[in-house]
């Protein structure tokens, strides 16, 4: 007789699968960690890829410091709890520069993170990196094979990318040149919230509605997370009000927008995530620039 | 699902988005347990250019409200601004997400789409029509339990339906669907669509695909794609494409009642008291205390128990990733693979395979490439095809080599036996990659089709005086000193000033020169690349076997491709070669022209002329250099003396 898998067994093995090719071929892998519940879901799976052993390999944060505190509390804990290495790099340069969120726009993401991850990596000499995105949540995402090669100066090229059949990932290089490997590929943002539920996965609980301090700025609803740096930034205080939200997505604070909400526990947020009718990125300013090319125009950079 | 109407109409005003499941609302719960435990179906869709695939996905995702509001006005206005649908909504703009796709309206790579029904998860490999992405359509295809190949109803089958037919086929896809697309362009006529399955089914069966479900659809407009029968097609009885592929069976329920198998990935060892294999099961089903075999080694024991993350379980099934502990401390590592003991796989390092060619450098005969199947790499050679398919009339055509996209069938021999099995029995240990080692770049797909019987036949005869005893008469360390460089370098007239140098040292040495094993082990060779491979791999050969009867050898050929070189240095132990670069520019060399060889390459009589017409890649680390320019070749041989003496 035989045994159905589910869609999620399926899923979880092909990622498990995916992660022990990665730290079999590579030589110095590391894992890229948002504390974003995909971010979660990644280090979850690598737990059981290598358990009883802890995950072969350190966690990298590429931090623009300008993220929630409650990211920085979860990150802490849960490379402690994995039994890894956490590793956090903060572009020197930006710092230098006090490049902002406020006064710098695009500038910031790329000096924070874009330059800041091609500068961890060649620093640590990584040459694997994995990722947490998806294929659903793009259309050069859509693209992209799991194994993704970079060239010295960490360009994607979509039209030289290496043909990638049944389960056999090619992870060969040249020096210099390094491999973004998607273990999450072929999951959906719905597939993500099942598992996080299934599994029992902690996330940050700034995507659980709560009463916090939110201010407005430019049309949107933003939290309070530090109040006397962002007077410090944005030259006035902001004018603080109490309201029920939750994030659909975690990034630095003042560019992540709140929603509204009432969703406190997990079915509740998936269930709000499902009712809505608008994509989950819908609210990302990033992957608008340049005309809708932005995001693959971002990767061929170095962007993840 | 459920608010899915026949056909509905295409309105560009937006009223067709997500639309949320009501359970979501009512009990998000029992929303989330009926989506826990469905299937996952991966299919392809493939055809020709413009049938119509990324406008069929897109309305797959439209029909089964995977489009967001947001993204459902980005696509209003870019069918405005880019579109070919005039007014209405063009889906294919969905699909089609690179810069260079919009701007040529083309689908380049292969893009992954995910929607979802009542019954099924879905992961559709939107591939390439046009032949030069062919490759793209073989990685579709390589993951897919189910092929839709689309028709264009007004045009029937063309080469490409025959060609992503055959290709599907060969991959081990049987579930085929034969789309006929735009059947509102034929206005719905049931003759055009008999006409176009008849003519499909003869082709199919020639190609022996015997499981294929015909459905008029029309993409565009939507008929038959969610429910059926559509207005338009009283005639037709069949399912709608959404519910057959609810019903179509899933490759590894199959896989499951094989004997099992595991290639193991990674040995696992936290500590002194723990040593797992981890690896995904791929093939049939193991429970604690089943007998297993560790292929190649050939060593048995017994499944101690299955541990994973979640803790031990009583049974592990084709599909689920796993770490199996044995028994006994046997041998057992990365590449190896775990088998049912009475049932165990075959071992073999030389096999008849069908390749697909991947890569603008065509298949080079003899040359050593990568060769990646399960988890395991070995370097391995493929000789000259035994013939070329013609995939457009099934011919089989003689082949000296595979260009890009070609496929045919070659004996493939690798450095060491291997765990396999045919690729119809198993997708896992019969499908293969190819990877350049010189660029790293993906060359090839291969299916293993048998091992060839000579691999089980020929053994190494083991001798009781060794190598080492060898070299220990001689009172010398045997080496290869690999002379390369242009024609008129230098490399004979050095390589003799060494090996005299060398007699007076009472050294035992021979000299294989370049022109003079053409005379009579490679007299059959002539100058194509594929021949200089083959006179590099036997003079290596030759070689090899020289210095284990304790010989210092000496080469002088043009060897023109570092990858040769590099498979002669592999062939030896580490140390043993030396590379010796003999620097000469092109404009010396030529202007020397000993004998001749050049004028007659720039005159056009000497084809596949090194440096001419051929090219010559420098050695990027060679033991050492000479430049002849700088130096005679006395000072020539006298340096390299130097630099080999102190090696004894």
């Amino acid at each position: 007789m035989a045994t159905q898998l589910t869609h999620l067994q399926r899923l979880e093995s092909e990622s498990i699968h995916i992660l022990r090719e990665t730290v079999a071929e590579a030589e110095k892998p590391v894992m890229m960690y948002s504390v974003g519940k995909d971010s979660a879901v990644m280090l979850h799976l690598a737990r059981k890829a290598f358990y009883p052993a802890p995950p072969p390999f350190p966690l990298l944060h590429v931090d623009t410091t300008w993220k929630f505190r409650a990211m920085y509390d979860l990150r802490e804990r849960s490379a402690q709890e994995a039994g890894m290495d956490l590793l956090v790099w903060q572009n020197p340069e930006a710092k230098e520069r006090g490049i902002n969120p406020f006064d710098h726009g695009p500038l910031h993401t790329d000096m924070w993170k874009t330059q800041g991850l091609k500068q961890a990596l060649d620093h640590y000499g990584f040459d694997v990196a994995f990722g947490g995105a998806r294929r659903d949540e793009e259309k050069s995402r859509a693209k992209e094979r799991i194994f993704s090669f970079r060239t010295t100066s960490h360009g994607w090229d979509p039209k030289r990318q290496r043909p990638e059949l049944w389960n056999l990932y090619n992870a060969r290089k040249s020096k210099g040149e390094s491999i973004r490997v998607f273990p999450l590929s072929n999951w959906t943002e719905l597939d993500i919230w099942q598992y996080i539920m299934a599994e029992q996965i902690e996330i940050v609980p700034l995507y659980f509605a709560a009463p916090r301090p939110t201010f407005e700025w430019e049309g949107g609803l933003f939290m309070a997370d530090d109040i006397d740096r962002l007077e410090q930034v944005m030259g006035h205080r902001p004018e603080i009000t109490q309201r029920s939200v939750r994030f659909r997505t975690l990034g630095c604070f003042p560019l992540t927008g709140a929603v509204e909400s009432e969703a406190a526990t997990l079915a509740e947020v998936v269930q709000e995530m499902l009712l809505t009718t608008t994509s989950e990125r819908q609210g990302r300013v990033i992957d608008q620039d340049e005309g809708g090319a932005g995001m693959e125009k971002k990767k061929q950079e170095g962007y993840f | 699902m459920a608010e899915l109407t026949a056909s509905p109409t295409v309105k560009s005003n937006g009223n067709t988005a997500y639309r949320p499941d009501a359970l979501i609302a009512e009990d998000i719960e029992g929303y989330l347990a009926q989506h826990q435990d469905k299937s996952l179906l991966r299919f392809i869709t493939c055809g020709s250019v413009d049938d119509g695939k990324s406008t069929l996905i897109g309305r797959l995702l439209y029909d089964s409200k995977m489009i967001f509001e947001d993204q459902l006005a980005a696509l209003e206005s870019d069918s405005k601004k880019v579109g070919t649908q005039g007014q209405d909504l063009d889906f294919a703009l969905l699909v089609d997400g690179l810069a260079a796709e919009r701007e040529q309206g083309i689908t380049i790579d292969v893009a992954y789409r995910f929607f979802a029904t009542e019954k099924r998860k879905f992961i559709v490999a939107d591939t390439p029509g046009h032949e030069q992405y062919t490759r793209n359509m073989v990685t579709g295809a390589s993951t897919a339990d189910a092929a839709v190949i689309l028709v264009d109803a007004r045009k029937g089958v063309l080469v490409q339906t025959r060609r992503h037919s055959f290709i599907a086929k060969l991959l081990g896809i049987r579930n085929i669907v034969l789309a006929v697309n735009k059947m509102d362009l034929v206005d719905f006529d049931q003759a055009a669509f008999d006409a176009i399955v008849a003519d499909y089914r003869t082709f199919a069966s020639d190609i022996g695909l015997e499981d294929v479900t015909a459905i008029p659809i029309s993409g565009f407009k939507g008929d038959n794609i969610a429910a059926a029968p559509s207005s338009e097609t009283p005639w037709y009885s069949g399912p709608s494409l959404i519910e057959h592929l609810e019903s179509v069976p899933i490759a590894n329920r199959e896989a499951q009642s094989r004997p099992f198998r595991m290639p193991v990935q990674w040995v696992n060892r936290p500590n002194l008291d723990f040593r797992g294999f981890a690896g995904l099961v791929s093939d049939g089903r193991v429970r604690p205390g089943d007998a297993v075999r560790v292929v190649p080694s050939g060593a048995t024991s017994t499944i101690k128990s299955i541990e994973t993350f979640d803790g031990s379980l009583d049974e592990a099934v084709a599909g689920q990733a796993v770490t199996l502990t044995l028994a006994d401390e046997i041998d057992c590592s990365r590449g190896d693979v775990i088998a049912a003991a009475e049932a165990p796989v075959e071992a073999a390092d030389q096999f008849e395979a069908s390749l697909v060619w991947m890569s603008e450098d065509a298949l080079k005969p003899g040359r050593g490439y990568w060769l990646k199947l399960g988890t395991r790499t070995v370097t391995a050679t493929i000789q000259e095809p035994k013939y070329e398919i013609n995939v457009n009339t099934l011919e089989h055509l003689a082949a000296k080599t595979l260009d890009l996209n070609a496929i045919g069938v070659a004996e493939v021999t690798t450095d060491r036996p291997i765990a396999f099995e045919s690729y119809a029995d198993s997708k896992t240990l019969g499908g293969f990659i190819l990877i350049d080692k010189e660029t790293n770049a993906t060359v090839a797909a291969g299916m293993l089709n048998f091992s060839l019987r000579r691999a089980q036949n020929v053994h190494w005869q083991a001798t009781d005086i060794a190598r080492t005893d060898h070299a220990k008469l001689k009172n010398q360390q045997p080496r290869v000193l690999w002379f390369t460089g242009l024609s008129g370098s230098g490399k004979s007239t050095i390589a003799n000033e060494v090996e005299k140098r060398l007699a007076l040292m009472n050294r035992h040495t021979f000299l294989l020169d370049g022109d003079n094993v053409r005379h009579g082990l490679n007299k059959d060779l002539g100058f194509t690349e594929a021949d200089r491979i083959e006179n590099i791999r036997r003079v290596g050969e030759v070689a090899k076997l020289m210095t284990d009867a304790g010989l210092i050898v000496l080469t002088a050929f043009i060897s023109p491709f570092r990858a040769e070189r590099r498979m002669v240095r592999d062939m030896l132990p580490d140390g043993e070669f030396i590379e010796i670069f003999v620097d000469t520019p092109l404009e010396v060399a030529e202007e020397r022209d000993v004998k001749g060889l050049y004028k007659k390459a720039r005159e056009g009589t000497l084809k596949n002329f090194t440096g001419i017409d051929s090219p010559y890649e420098e050695p990027e680390a060679p033991e050492i250099t000479v430049n002849t320019v700088a130096m005679t070749a006395a000072e020539a041989a006298e340096y390299i003396l130097q630099q080999i003496m102190p090696l004894k």
